[in-house]
């Protein structure tokens, strides 16, 4: 972003990457495919590097509202100085933060999800996915983030994005307003669960292997790492692959890095 | 003419102790702090006649919602047929809404086939939760004892309503008939029994005089029950729904006070704006129930104990021991411990029902006296319960509230989050790594053309 700044240019958009983004090993990956189908389409975008911070959630959920604001108005503090109007995150809790809470704490701006961001860029051609690339007719099942789908009413956009792909989409009983959480909202993805039977990705995972996908398809990190962690726990790493929709379009587009 | 008094000074006597039982909740309620429910009123009625008239979340589950909505309609309807028994209680009349002819008569017919759909429901209801014994009505540490025996009283109330109802058409309508006269009105189901009470007159009218008033008697007796009773959700429902919160789920609530004191300290010559004369800062979070919001008490009052958001619930789902109705159930009984309390108060204390799993301790407060640590820490704050809630109880906004006096107040978080937290102070994320490697995703990209630039 200060690049942009020191050129004295703005970008269309700020993509705010997010913790997991950037240090997650995993996240990365997606981080990397959103970027490319970024430049492949020929968005102007900044990312904050450096200067981007937690945006508070995980010590929001937790109850810590002290750290969250601190961190939320020293992010604030930086987007303003520099301007920003509209951020694109692949983070739905990034994007449920910025967008929900920080208004009341003076920061305001249009944020967007990487699902509905893609969703735009398949409606108007930006992105054309000639016969489905690779992933054409293949058992795609779609699991909701809580922050996405309940938290902000997105249900269809990453179900559009991956129309796209052509490929065979099952749903599982519990979707969209009736999802079943991943097990990480809240902070749990920083501690061990209570005690219980089960752990609540083992049991949305079994939901999602009994539907026997070749992929199942996410757009929040922690829903993929628990997601994953479930694959792994239930030994079908080999045949069931845990994927962003941003990976399935960058994949599908010829863009891997 | 006599009993024309004794039913006027019967009806005012029920009438006026609901009325006081009102005004003790309504007392418990404000125990609560302020809230302004800011918000478009078009959306709030929109909301209203959708969720609250309209019973749009019931459908989330067909069959209860059929069954509820007969239940629920017979109960609007009968209505009517209770203001008539009022007219005719206070003035001596017989059918004193007769005159309203073919009207009457459709009402009438209407009132019948819905009280006997009522009956039919109340069975089902008293099967569901006796025989079939579904899940979420009858397990869990708050479905006690008190619990499952106020939901059967009452349906087998409203049977009893509803039988008392049919006897006083059944007699009247035989004793017209013999009489040779017609009845005003239509009684498709009582025209099927018109004999089952015999022929003989005293007899029917002794039937007809007693179904007549263990059918007003039952209803004034029930309105004073409510308030103690689960079933205040008929009334409560309303209002709930009315003011209920319009941002999007996801969306936590502010505390302003922090944010003055964050901004003190990011910047010194911050003025912090002045508290109103008279007016305590806010203690950070939820201990007791004089903490949370007036809504989230007003919740407490509308819960009808139906278990759809315990039941959909990732934590209780995979056995932990956090239950979305219970904190709600909790925030009740506790509010009327330390408050008012209606005519008949039963509160639940899980320590002296031997509930060995609910580790509450002696201290007489909402959090720990009755929801411990535990539970509050298994919530995943993902909104399935109050997605799932007919009523639209905010059941999450209470448990982040206790989870904020928790963490704020008494530093009680556990050790895992408390990392976490350290994470974020000392490296802006929540993992330990190094704020300097935030762009290492970069590294290997197409991007080494921009790195320079």
């Amino acid at each position: 972003m200060a690049d942009f700044v020191a050129r004295g240019e703005m970008p269309e958009i700020l993509f705010w990457v997010g913790c997991a983004g950037a240090f997650d090993d995993r996240y990365k990956n997606v981080t990397r495919a959103f970027v490319q189908i970024l430049e492949h389409v020929g968005t102007k975008y900044a990312v904050l590097g450096l200067e981007e911070s937690c945006t508070g959630d995980p010590a929001k959920r937790a109850g810590n509202e002290f750290l969250f604001q601190m961190q939320a108005l020293t992010n604030i503090q930086v987007l303003d100085g520099y301007g920003i109007k509209k951020i694109v995150t692949a983070c739905p809790h990034c994007f449920n933060t910025i967008k929900n809470e920080y208004p009341a704490l003076g920061g305001n701006y249009e944020v967007i999800h990487h699902s509905t961001f893609l969703q735009q860029l398949i409606n108007d051609g930006k992105v054309r996915i000639a016969g489905g690339g690779a992933f054409k007719g293949k058992r795609i099942t779609f699991h909701d983030s809580c922050y996405l789908g309940r938290a902000n009413g997105i249900y269809e956009a990453p179900r559009d994005v991956l129309a796209a792909l052509d490929a065979d989409l099952v749903e599982m009983k519990r979707s969209r307003a009736n999802g079943l959480c991943c097990g990480a909202g809240g902070a749990q993805m920083w501690k061990e669960p209570e005690p219980g039977r089960k752990d609540i990705n083992i049991e949305r995972t079994e939901e999602a292997l009994a539907l026997e996908p070749a992929i199942i398809a996410s757009a929040c990190p922690f829903c993929m790492t628990m997601l994953s962690d479930g694959v792994k726990n239930k030994d079908r790493e080999q045949d069931v692959k845990v994927f962003d929709i941003a990976e399935l379009i960058a994949s599908a587009e010829g863009l891997n890095a | 003419m006599i009993s024309n008094i004794i039913f006027l000074l019967v009806a005012l006597a029920g009438i006026g102790l609901f009325v006081w039982q009102l005004r003790k909740i309504r007392h418990n309620i404000k125990l609560g702090r302020d809230k302004n429910i800011a918000g478009d009123t078009s959306e709030r009625l929109n909301k209203l006649l959708l969720v609250a008239f309209g019973q749009q979340k019931m459908f989330k589950r067909p069959w209860p919602a059929v069954l509820h909505g007969v239940v629920y309609i017979g109960f609007l309807v009968i209505n009517i047929e209770v203001l008539e028994i009022l007219i005719d209680g206070i003035f001596g009349t017989h059918r004193a809404l007769s005159f309203m002819g073919p009207v009457y008569s459709a009402l009438m017919a209407v009132n019948e086939i819905l009280a006997f759909l009522v009956i039919i429901a109340c069975v089902i209801f008293l099967a569901r939760r006796n025989i079939t014994k579904v899940p979420r009505l009858t397990r869990g540490p708050e479905m006690r004892a008190w619990s499952r025996l106020d939901a059967n009283i009452i349906l087998v109330v409203e049977i009893v309503l509803m039988l008392a109802l049919f006897a006083f058409n059944i007699a009247d309508l035989k004793i017209f008939a013999q009489r040779g006269e017609e009845l005003a009105g239509s009684f498709p189901i009582s025209g099927l029994f018109v004999n089952i009470f015999g022929s003989e007159v005293a007899t029917l009218e002794t039937i007809r005089t007693t179904g007549w008033w263990i059918h007003i008697l039952g209803i004034l007796a029930f309105l004073n029950y409510l308030p103690s009773s689960k079933h205040f959700h008929i009334i409560m429902a309303f209002p709930n729904v009315y003011y209920s919160r319009l941002e999007p789920k996801g969306q936590f609530t502010t505390n302003e006070s922090i944010t003055h004191e964050i901004k003190a300290m990011l910047d010194p010559s911050y003025q912090v704006p002045a508290l109103p004369e008279g007016t305590e800062p806010q203690k950070f979070g939820t201990k007791d129930v004089e903490d949370l919001s007036w809504k989230q008490l007003m919740d407490a009052y509308t819960c009808t104990e139906c278990g759809r958001c315990t039941d959909v619930c990732p934590a209780n789902i995979t056995g932990k021991l956090l239950s979305p109705r219970k904190i709600i159930m909790d925030t009740r009984d506790r509010m009327e411990e330390k408050g008012e309390h209606p005519a008949i108060f039963q509160p639940n204390h899980y320590q002296e029902m031997g509930e060995e799993r609910v580790k509450t301790t002696e201290g007489k407060t909402l959090l720990r006296g009755y929801v411990t640590p535990e539970e509050l820490w298994a919530c995943t704050t993902c909104n399935a319960c109050v997605e799932a809630c007919p009523v639209n109880i905010d059941q999450l906004s209470s448990i982040m509230d206790m989870r904020r006096y928790l963490v704020l107040e008494e530093s009680a978080a556990p050790n895992a989050l408390n990392i976490m937290f350290t994470n974020i102070e000392n490296n802006g994320a929540p993992w330990a790594f190094s704020p300097s490697d935030r762009l290492n995703w970069a590294d290997n990209l197409f991007l080494a053309d921009k790195a320079v630039s």
